[in-house]
């Protein structure tokens, strides 16, 4: 039992998040892909007559929020009730004033990135390879491209 | 009702993500760095599940619960694919996050991700401003 409290091993985790493919597909008929939650968040806080810029399509798109909704809630759950011990996630440098500046650059990077990709690592990493869509490979080897450069570069 | 089964498969999504640390800035840092397997052999093992179940999904012709025709696909590549792909990858190298993880990070309480939260959406609105001016 021990185990579970720990960290999962990839070979759980993996097969998991696969089957998500298939079950949101056979049980609502929707594809995993979550970054268009992000312009469904920004029409709730856009005055209306700016909100046809996001071009978001509610009936394809409107079950993400609820989905990040119930990750946010997950992650609480394993945090609080599925671990022996805290786990750190962020490292201490984001935890005060100059890494603050870094998460909200980095963050614009993933908003601008996913969105401008058509899609993020469950969209087309997960979902898009899943069904050997080609453009969902093109995006996630330009992922591993932008990550591995950078952390390249950054470590000098 | 129907919001309430996304909010149940967000649910376990965010567990599963959380408790295998894929929202941990450590193991994103280590997978950029090819110190550890972790993060490959989920994506992969990921991936082969989801390939072999749609698959059998597509030889049985399988319908959605609800007798719908299964819809998928029509993601179309334009140049966005590549730069857009690459913008996001430095993004998720800096913050240890992509979309899903943010939210799980704040639940599982690093608030310093709501800061990347608010990035996120500044950038998603930066898109659909400029989405006319850039190359596609």
């Amino acid at each position: 039992m021990n185990a579970f409290f720990d960290s999962w091993n990839w070979y759980i985790a993996g097969p998991i998040i696969g089957l998500f493919v298939p079950a949101m597909l056979i049980i609502s008929n929707k594809m995993l892909g979550l970054s268009s939650a992000f312009e469904h968040i920004c029409m709730l806080v856009v005055p209306k007559e700016k909100q046809s810029i996001f071009k978001f399509n509610f009936d394809e798109n409107g079950w993400k929020l609820y989905f990040m909704i119930g990750i946010a809630l997950g992650g609480f759950i394993a945090a609080h009730y599925l671990s022996s011990s805290p786990v750190h996630y962020l490292p201490e440098e984001y935890h005060h004033f100059p890494g603050y500046i870094k998460l909200f650059v980095g963050g614009i990077l993933v908003g601008f990135g996913t969105r401008y990709a058509n899609g993020c690592t469950s969209g087309h990493s997960i979902f898009g390879l899943s069904i050997l869509q080609s453009s969902s490979l093109k995006a996630t080897i330009s992922f591993f491209v932008g990550g591995l450069l950078y952390t390249f570069l950054a470590s000098f | 009702m129907k919001n309430i089964t996304f909010i149940i498969f967000g649910t376990l999504f965010g567990i599963v993500l959380t408790k295998s640390e894929v929202i941990s800035w450590f193991r994103i840092q280590h997978m950029f760095q090819f110190k550890e397997w972790h993060m490959y052999l989920i994506i992969g093992s990921a991936v082969v599940v989801g390939i072999v179940a749609m698959q059998i999904i597509q030889r049985a012709k399988l319908k959605s619960l609800n007798g719908e025709e299964l819809h998928y696909g029509g993601k179309p590549f334009h140049k966005g694919f590549i730069i857009g792909g690459i913008i996001f990858g430095i993004g998720w190298a800096i913050t240890g996050a992509c979309p899903g993880p943010i939210f799980a990070q704040i639940g599982a309480g690093e608030l310093p991700a709501i800061i990347t939260l608010f990035g996120a959406l500044i950038g998603a609105y930066l898109h659909s401003a400029l989405r006319e001016k850039l190359p596609h």
